[in-house]
């Protein structure tokens, strides 16, 4: 009797174990399943549809909510087949989405199924550790330094003020007037040497379109969006079409690419902005067709009397823009990286040497030149790139 | 003399005081006979009050086909698809065909999304801000179709027409072909 008391304590113990092990593990293929499912679903379905917002076609979280499993595999496998078996539900929706069917997917087993739908119900993970985002006041530590220049520059011109007004020395006198005239000099030439020169203008853009997002973060070619400087004088910016080649699928920023200078709420915004612009309705996924153009301000501005031609440089030369615009994947907001001064222009044809391999338009041409100049590299300037009729005409 | 000292004094500060306004960085600096800056000629991207958009650039009258350009005839639905992916070809001989040229157009237009080996594996891809590229061995695609969805796009890929010409198009194409080839061995 005492024994099978034992005995059945034992076995309880056993059972439950098993049935703890059980559960856990039950749990454990559960996960499993939602994670194969998340990279399958990543894989093929993830162009058409979104787990919470329409896409292509409709949003799938929670879809067992409404479908059952018999369906869901009969549709994913072939959705063409259950609708021509007459299934009411697949011709609704079908209607539903005049004009885009969804692919079949016949290679899917029955458990890769169970796996997408189990992914499709979980709850959405949210990310965790995403700190808030706290705006940090900076000090500047600039103003007294400027403070201290202003003071020492006020002594001076108290100084030389009392030296002319109250002093007799003539030897102070003139040693003044130098000082004073070679004042005059200097600054004066700086200011004439700023005029037209724009180096550093940052213009506030309509929408603040990111190139350390775009260029740098996420490693998106220069010419996917400026085009045309392959082959033209201007690089061009780019039309709406262009964006929404990839704005129709992203129509927010993740958490990580807020800063601390600007938020995810503001990023999202400027992303509308450009929504309206290309006349996009992002709820219903089409194009409104009331479009209108974004009036970005230009930064880079030869004066007209100076020709300049990207595809001289791009294609030809096979320069980096880096080069010449700096280091724009870097910049939040554009800036004038280069003075674009005649002198700048000038002091790179006498350095760069011309590409000569390879080139067979070139090739007679760069042989004459290179024994003219006696060297075996020729630079643009020895080609003609110091030539005022090549710029100026 | 005291004149002349004012003056020189007063002329060193106005110097100064102009030199030292140039700080914001939104506003161009000024210049010299703006009229030499700035000609009469339209530029790119210009705005223009007299022309009905608004803009310099004037979208082509409809219909009008570009010097030197070829009309695409078939239409963006899916009988124009699979109309294309049948009977297009490549216009392009075997030596016009250069996979350096299709390699580094597919480097700047299509690398982000489809990734080196048109594995779908793309930079975005990776990053989780673009999903759903498919591998190009999955797809079964001809050249005709896939010059199509370079057209005019297909579901959430966009057309990419105007930022490639027709013989580029061709191709990245041809490069697609060797990519998917590849995938398939
Ligand atoms: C080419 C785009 C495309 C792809 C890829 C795609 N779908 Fe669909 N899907 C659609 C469209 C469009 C509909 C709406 C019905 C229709 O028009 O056929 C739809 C409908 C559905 C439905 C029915 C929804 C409902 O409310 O009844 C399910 C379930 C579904 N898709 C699951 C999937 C799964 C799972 C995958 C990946 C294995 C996938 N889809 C891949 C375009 C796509
Ligand atoms: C996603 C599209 C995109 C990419 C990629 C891109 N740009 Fe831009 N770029 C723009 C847009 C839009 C503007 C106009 C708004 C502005 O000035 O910020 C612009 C402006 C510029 C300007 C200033 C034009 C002017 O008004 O003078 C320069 C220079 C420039 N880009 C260089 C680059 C370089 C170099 C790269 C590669 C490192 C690059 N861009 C990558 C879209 C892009
Ligand atoms: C090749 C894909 C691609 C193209 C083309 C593209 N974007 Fe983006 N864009 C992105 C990605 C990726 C993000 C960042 C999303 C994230 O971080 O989650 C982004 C973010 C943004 C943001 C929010 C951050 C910021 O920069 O302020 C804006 C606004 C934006 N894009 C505007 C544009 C505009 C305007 C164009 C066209 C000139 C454009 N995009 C073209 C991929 C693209
Ligand atoms: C040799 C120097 C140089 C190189 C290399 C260069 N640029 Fe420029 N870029 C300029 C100059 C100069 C201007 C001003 C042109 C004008 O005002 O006519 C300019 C203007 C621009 C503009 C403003 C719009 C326009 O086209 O006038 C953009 C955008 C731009 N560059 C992008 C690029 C990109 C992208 C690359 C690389 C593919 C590049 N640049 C390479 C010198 C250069
Ligand atoms: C970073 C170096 C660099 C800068 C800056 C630069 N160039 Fe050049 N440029 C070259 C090179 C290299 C070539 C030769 C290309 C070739 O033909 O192979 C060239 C060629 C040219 C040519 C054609 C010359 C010929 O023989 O036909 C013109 C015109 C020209 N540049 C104008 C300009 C102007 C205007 C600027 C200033 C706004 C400028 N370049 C700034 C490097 C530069
Ligand atoms: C912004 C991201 C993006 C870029 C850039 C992009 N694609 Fe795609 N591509 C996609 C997506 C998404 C699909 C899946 C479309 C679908 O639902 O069938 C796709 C599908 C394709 C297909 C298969 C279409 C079919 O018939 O099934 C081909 C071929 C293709 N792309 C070629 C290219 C080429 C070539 C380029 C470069 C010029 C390119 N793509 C650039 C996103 C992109």
């Amino acid at each position: 009797m005492k024994s099978v008391q034992k005995h059945s304590q034992i076995s309880r113990l056993v059972y439950a174990t098993l049935a703890f092990l059980f559960i856990f593990t039950m749990n454990l293929s559960a996960q499993a399943d939602a994670t194969a499912g998340k990279s399958l679903f990543n894989a093929n379905c993830a162009a058409c549809h979104k787990l919470d917002k329409k896409l292509v076609g409709p949003a799938l979280g929670k879809i067992s909510e409404r479908r059952e499993m018999e369906w869901l595999k009969a549709w994913i496998k072939d959705n063409n087949a259950l609708r021509a078996s007459g299934d009411a539900d697949a011709i609704a929706i079908y209607e539903e989405y005049k004009g885009s069917p969804m692919t079949a997917f016949p290679q899917l087993s029955d458990t890769d199924i169970e796996n997408l739908v189990a992914y499709m119900d979980a709850d959405p993970v949210k990310k965790a550790g995403v700190a808030q985002m706290v705006a940090v006041e900076e000090v500047k530590e600039e103003g007294s330094s400027v403070w201290i220049t202003y003071t020492v520059l006020f002594i001076i011109l108290a100084l030389i003020l009392w030296v002319y007004l109250k002093s007799n020395n003539g030897f102070l006198k003139i040693v003044a007037t130098i000082i004073v005239l070679l004042n005059i000099a200097y600054f004066g030439f700086t200011a004439l040497l700023e005029v037209g020169v724009d180096q550093g203008y940052q213009p506030v853009q309509p929408i603040a379109f990111s190139h350390r997002i775009h260029a740098g973060e996420n490693k998106i070619d220069c010419q996917y969006c400026h085009s045309a400087a392959k082959h033209s004088k201007s690089s061009g910016i780019p039309s709406t079409n262009i964006c929404m080649n990839c704005h129709k699928n992203i129509a927010e920023v993740s958490e990580e690419t807020a800063t601390a200078e600007y938020s995810k709420a503001f990023y999202d915004g400027e992303i509308q902005k450009l929504y309206k612009a290309a006349g996009w309705d992002a709820e219903n996924l089409e194009y409104t067709g009331e479009s209108e153009p974004i009036k970005w301000i230009r930064i880079h501005n030869l004066p007209d009397f100076a020709y300049y031609n990207h595809s001289q440089h791009v294609t030809v030369a096979g320069l980096k823009c880096q080069k010449c615009h700096g280091p724009v994947e870097e910049m939040e907001e554009v800036y004038q990286y280069s003075p674009l001064t005649m002198g700048w222009c000038i002091d790179c044809h006498k350095e760069t040497q011309v590409k000569m391999e390879g080139n067979g338009y070139y090739k007679n041409i760069h042989e004459e030149l290179s024994k003219k100049y006696g060297v075996d590299k020729v630079t643009a300037a020895q080609m003609g790139g110091k030539e005022c009729g090549k710029c100026h005409y | 003399m005291k004149n002349t000292i004012y003056k020189l004094f007063t002329l060193l500060t106005f110097v100064v005081a102009l030199t030292s306004c140039s700080e914001d960085k939104t506003k161009p600096t000024s210049r010299y006979m703006p009229d030499m800056y700035t000609s009469v000629a339209y530029e790119p991207y210009g705005e223009n009050n007299v022309l009905p958009s608004g803009m310099d650039s004037q979208a082509p009258v409809s219909g009008a086909i570009a010097r030197g350009q070829v009309p695409y005839d078939y239409e963006d639905s899916i009988d124009g698809y699979e109309a294309a992916k049948k009977k297009l070809k490549s216009p392009l001989s075997v030596h016009e065909l250069s996979s350096e040229k299709g390699k580094s157009l597919y480097g700047i237009y299509c690398v982000v999304c489809h990734g080196k080996k048109g594995d779908g594996q793309g930079y975005l891809v990776k990053r989780e801000k673009f999903l759903g590229i498919p591998n190009y061995k999955d797809r079964d695609i001809t050249e005709g179709s896939i010059y199509h969805v370079l057209m005019y796009g297909k579901n959430l890929m966009g057309s990419h027409s105007s930022q490639l010409t027709r013989e580029e198009r061709w191709q990245v194409v041809n490069y697609v072909q060797t990519l998917r080839n590849n995938l398939l061995k």
